[in-house]
């Protein structure tokens, strides 16, 4: 290394072409500007996402331009449209099979409120069953909108942000998610309706007890 | 122009010498015939003997609280023949508390997937079904939504998951 202690003080000299930072800083500094979008997209948001990734609005001006429809590839879930009941389960396995660090957008006002679809088939709000990062308004939103909550994404990495993944409590977490009756605790959800749930309940709970 | 099909005078003449006197409509150029529901299959297949080859559809009606409705659902199936266009609709009116009819799938094969969705939303049984399972809604889902006195809200289940926080993913 380039580096001389100078004479007085213990001050350390360092030619023009080095820069200090901390870790943290740069590994928020590469992922905030390759995040990979796992589109979900289920209606008409989808199409201003996919607006946003084409040459107009060309989202890779921002490094977020590589959409993987491989969760275990991507960092960033764009759910762009509603969520109807019957697609919460796959929204929330998709959720769950990406890697450290992952973030949320809901784009919309169908993903993050339910929209004008108040109904017994929709979901009013995918925060109320995965953490969501950034909400976009409108209906739909335009791709600048998006590329708005994009950037303050990269902001929002940029600054809280670390390379452990502290923020996330990782380690914790995965001792804690080893079988789905933590996952599923009693108390977050009723079960009584669900026969299928029932089943994976039971299933899990023997799980436990043959382990233990 | 709009479409008008051929006349259906001697199909419904025919109908009514096999199965009696039948409550017939003319509505902006559509044929209805309401058959009771013990006789809907015999009377389905005889129209289909009778050239009604396609069955365009099969739907429902929830008539609670509907001004003067003497029963509370109206199944609905839409019949059209290929070789000479007529189209006939025949309606089959079914009650609480065991709604049932007589499956048409062994008529048209075409009929599964249309009653496994009225099965779905309404709530009609059809007797000798092959595979009556829900068309649309979950397979844990216990209600039948487009029923009148189901609330347009639901009944909690649109919130009936497991909770994934940060902690948990």
């Amino acid at each position: 290394m380039a580096m001389m202690p100078s004479g007085s003080g213990g001050r350390i000299e360092l030619p023009e072409n080095v820069v200090v930072s901390r870790l943290d800083a740069l590994a928020n500094w590469c992922r905030k500007n390759s995040l990979w979008p796992m589109p979900f997209a289920t209606a008409c948001c989808g199409i201003e996402l996919m607006a946003t990734g084409a040459s107009k609005h060309d989202l890779a001006r921002f490094g977020a331009e590589v959409f993987r429809f491989s969760p275990r590839q991507c960092d960033l879930m764009i759910v762009a449209g509603r969520v109807v009941m019957k697609m919460l389960p796959v929204l929330q396995r998709i959720w769950q099979q990406m890697h450290e660090p992952k973030w949320c957008i809901s784009m919309g006002a169908c993903a993050s409120t339910g929209g004008v679809f108040d109904t017994y088939a929709v979901v009013q709000g995918i925060d109320r069953f995965i953490p969501v990062d950034m909400y976009v308004p409108g209906c739909p939103p335009r791709p600048e909108q998006l590329i708005q909550a994009i950037i303050d994404l990269q902001d929002k990495i940029q600054r809280e942000g670390t390379i452990t993944g502290r923020e996330f409590d990782t380690a914790g977490r995965q001792l804690r998610k080893r079988a789905l009756v933590e996952l599923v605790g009693p108390a977050t959800i009723d079960a009584s309706r669900n026969p299928v749930l029932q089943r994976e309940l039971t299933a899990a709970a023997e799980a436990i007890t043959s382990r233990s | 122009m709009p479409f008008t099909p051929p006349p259906v005078d001697d199909v419904l003449a025919g109908l009514a010498d096999r199965f009696g006197t039948l409550d017939v409509s003319v509505y902006r150029g559509q044929t209805r015939v309401v058959v009771p529901a013990d006789m809907s299959f015999d009377a389905l297949a005889w129209l289909k003997e009778r050239g009604f080859d396609l069955l365009v559809d099969v739907t429902c009606v929830d008539y609670l609280e509907y001004q003067d409705a003497k029963h509370r659902y109206g199944l609905v199936y839409l019949l059209a023949s290929t070789a000479t266009n007529q189209r006939l609709t025949v309606r089959v009116f079914v009650d609480d508390p065991d709604p049932t009819v007589k499956s048409a799938v062994p008529l048209w094969a075409g009929a599964n997937w249309l009653e496994r969705e009225v099965w779905d939303l309404f709530g009609i049984r059809f007797t000798g079904h092959p595979d009556l399972r829900r068309l649309v809604m979950p397979e844990e889902f216990t209600a039948h939504p487009l029923r009148k006195d189901y609330p347009l809200q639901g009944r909690g289940e649109r919130h009936n998951f497991p909770v994934i926080t940060r902690d948990h993913s």
